[in-house]
């Protein structure tokens, strides 16, 4: 009747650094699912895994990187965009993902957000909405709602978040989703096509960070931040990005937003090298 | 809505990696897995497969599990 | 790879543009910059160059994201290098210690100019030298060359690749706005192919490869990304797999071979060039556009029958510390002009070790120094 089994192999395992399992992710961080839905996308997607690399910044997002067994780089704050630039500048033949958390990306990382969205660079951004900076303690950040709690906000944020996709789309990203961790399979998906389409491609995954925004904001179980999950998230493909800005209480509008093609930065590249003197491919 | 699944599935959960963090058996849509108050090798509490027969293979444990703790074989696959 | 664009022949051009040209006759493939005085042409050049020669130039959105993209370039398996002056050289600070950490080889030429702050952008100075050495954060060491003209602006930034590839290790061409903007005649050869280097490559299959491999020496194989290895590379202090360890002892074993990879290797690295030490009185320490003031007052100097010699330094980092402890028990000073109030004269009263003196001959900055005022400096020290 009940089963209790230490088993060797999961079959997620080949795409895992399994000497460096169990993570240090704490009990019920959405890291882990989101981390599992991108290396199932991977399959989903058809990529080849010795073309895929990683870029992460720096954060409990951040450590993505190190333990999923493809090309991986933990690099420093804010700064696995132009990283991954440079990456797939000089070897198009690359995917390029770049997995890491609200805070490095959208804070310190911002600007080169707005400008690889701008760019329209082929490669597809997960950041990973925990609401605040959790490896350093749980401080506020650029993502975390109006009114909420943290250690550099003891009396409520003061500020206004982001509306991520919203920033990004406008930045001029062609592909935009948002998912919690609890929409495995939607997420997974959203993924893949992120992988497979060529251009900037962003997913913000909210995810559940018990530790330390939780238990500041009346969430201490990772549960509660998934059960307020359930109860909020609406699931609206095509919503205009405008539409959906989280708040701390509020809708959380989840789904496939911005789905559109333009050429990317390579192709306007490809143009360029026709107009130069000497046009040689590599 | 059937009521088993296609081909009996096991439920394989790796104690060493659990965190007992409650996913799994909250958001299995039947009831198959449970948290119990025994603690596992690392001091988490612990979650257990109770009824093995009503796993529909859906895989959502599978999949929820942030520590990558768990995963279903079909019957064939076993030793 | 890109050889067959390089130029060959002579030409009338100024030390930004020399600089270019230097990077794609090395094989230079990837430039990411920012606009900045007086850095800005060898950007420029680039951006007309490497699309001729089949390479990628893109300008990015401020110096941390160039830093960041000639990083990732590198890792892709390429030959990158950016350009600057002192604002963007600060800005590029917590990835060149990233480039350190994970030993990215890469070319940062630093065009410098009057600081601190904005200062004087169009003018000239040298006040960045230690910030060369020490900018980044943590302790390591780096290599840093000193270009005296157009032409070596070309021939310095195709010995900073080579260098750079066999140690693993950003190097910094450490030139000034005078000599970026002067035009002079700079002789462009056909480079051979045997004359670059290129960095170490893995020679075991990718199960078995560790990316900072110690059994490999003080600079491990370079695995490149997408090329099956499935590595990981992190900030971190990490082992020989790659991976973060929090430990004291993997950090002693970690910079202390980032370190000694340079450090015990001074003496291949270490380049000056020398006239009339032999029997020199004053020896002139001196580097960059302070050098060729420096070597007109030494022939004054000698003229009036002071013996006086020049030690100018190509490589200013590591410094060449055996050659003026050798010298100092010989002479009766070293008189050090450069355009900032005592930076590299530190390193050259250090290791004199007080066998002589080292004088020092400031410039704030704005203009370089008058070969009078440093002539008057070896006629003081040579009485």
């Amino acid at each position: 009747m009940t089963k209790m089994l230490t088993v060797d192999t999961n079959p997620i395992d080949c795409y895992l650094r399994v000497d460096r399992i169990p993570h240090i992710w704490c009990a019920g961080c959405g890291i882990g699912p989101a981390t599992g839905c991108f290396v199932r996308a991977i399959d989903r997607a058809g990529l080849n895994p010795d073309k895929v690399a990683v870029v992460s910044g720096i954060g409990c997002s951040g450590r993505v990187a190190g333990y999923i067994k493809l090309d991986s780089f933990h690099t420093t704050h804010g700064r696995a965009l132009p990283f991954a630039t440079g990456l797939k500048l000089a070897n198009p033949e690359l995917n390029l993902v770049v997995f890491s958390g609200d805070g490095d990306i959208v804070a310190i990382g911002g600007n080169h957000l707005i400008h690889s969205a701008r760019r329209n660079i082929d490669m597809t951004v997960i950041c990973i909405n925990n609401f605040n900076y959790g490896m350093t303690g749980g401080q506020m950040g650029p993502t975390t709602p109006l009114g909420a709690r943290s250690t550099t906000s003891p009396y409520g944020n003061f500020e206004y978040p982001f509306n991520l996709p919203y920033l990004v789309a406008a930045s001029g990203a062609t592909y935009v989703a948002r998912w919690t961790v609890l929409h495995l399979r939607e997420l997974e998906r959203s993924i893949a096509e992120a992988l497979a389409k060529p251009g900037f491609s962003f997913i913000e995954v909210l995810s559940p960070c018990p530790t330390v925004y939780g238990r500041q904001n009346k969430l201490p179980r990772g549960l509660d931040e998934m059960h307020s999950y359930q109860e909020r998230s609406i699931i609206r493909d095509g919503a205009d990005p405008k539409d959906v800005e989280l708040s701390l209480n509020g809708p959380i509008v989840v789904g496939k937003f911005v789905d559109i093609e333009r050429p990317t930065l390579w192709d306007c590249y490809q143009q360029m090298l026709t107009r130069a003197s000497k046009p040689k491919k590599r | 809505m059937a009521e088993k699944a296609p081909k009996p599935v096991k439920v394989h959960i790796d104690v060493d990696r659990c965190k007992g963090c409650g996913y799994c058996a909250e958001f299995c849509p039947r009831g198959v897995l449970k948290m119990t108050d025994e603690l596992s090798p690392k001091g988490y509490d612990m979650v257990k497969v109770v009824d093995e027969t009503k796993c529909l293979g859906c895989g959502l444990c599978e999949a929820i599990c942030p520590e990558f703790g768990i995963y279903l074989t079909t019957e064939e696959k076993e030793e | 790879m890109s050889k067959d664009g390089a130029l060959n022949g002579e030409f009338f051009i100024n030390g930004d543009i020399a600089c270019a040209e230097g990077a794609i006759s090395a094989g230079c493939w990837f430039f990411a910059g920012y606009p900045i005085t007086p850095a800005t042409e060898v950007a420029e050049r680039m951006s007309e160059r490497l699309p001729q020669v089949g390479g990628v130039f893109i300008q990015m959105e401020d110096e941390i994201a160039s830093m960041n993209a000639v990083l990732g370039a590198s890792w892709a398996g390429v030959k990158a290098m950016t350009a600057t002056s002192g604002p963007g050289f600060s800005l590029m600070m917590e990835n060149l210690g990233l480039g350190v950490m994970l030993e990215t080889p890469c070319v940062v030429v630093n065009v410098q100019r009057a600081g601190p702050s904005t200062g004087l952008p169009t003018l000239v100075a040298q006040g960045d030298m230690m910030q060369a050495r020490w900018g980044a954060h943590g302790h390591y060491e780096i290599i840093a060359l000193v270009p005296d003209s157009p032409q070596e602006m070309f021939d310095l930034t195709i010995l900073a690749f080579n260098l750079s590839e066999q140690y693993r290790v950003p190097v910094l061409l450490m030139a000034d706005e005078a000599v970026g903007h002067m035009s002079e005649k700079v002789v462009i050869p056909r480079i051979n192919s045997k004359d670059l280097v290129d960095r170490p490559r893995p020679k075991v299959a990718p199960e078995e490869y560790l990316p900072y491999d110690s059994r490999e020496g003080l600079v491990p194989p370079m695995a490149i990304a997408g090329g099956g290895y499935r590595f990981h590379v992190t900030g971190l202090t990490h082992d020989d797999r790659g991976y973060p360890v929090m430990t004291a002892e993997a950090q002693d074993k970690l910079v202390r071979r980032l370190v000694d990879k340079i450090r015990l290797n001074a003496k291949d690295i270490i380049r000056y060039e020398e006239v009339n030490v032999e029997d020199a009185e004053v020896i002139v320490v001196s580097y960059g556009i302070s050098a060729r003031v420096a070597r007109y007052a030494v022939q004054e100097a000698r003229d009036e029958g002071i013996k006086a010699g020049l030690l100018r330094l190509i490589t200013v980092w590591p410094f060449a510390e055996d050659r003026i402890r050798k010298l100092a028990p010989k002479v009766k000073a070293f008189v050090v002009p450069e355009i900032n109030y005592g930076q590299i004269v530190r390193e050259v009263e250090r290791c004199a070790a007080g066998k002589a003196r080292a004088r020092l001959v400031p410039h704030m900055g704005g203009s370089v120094h008058l070969p009078e005022t440093i002539l008057e400096a070896i006629r003081e020290e040579a009485r």
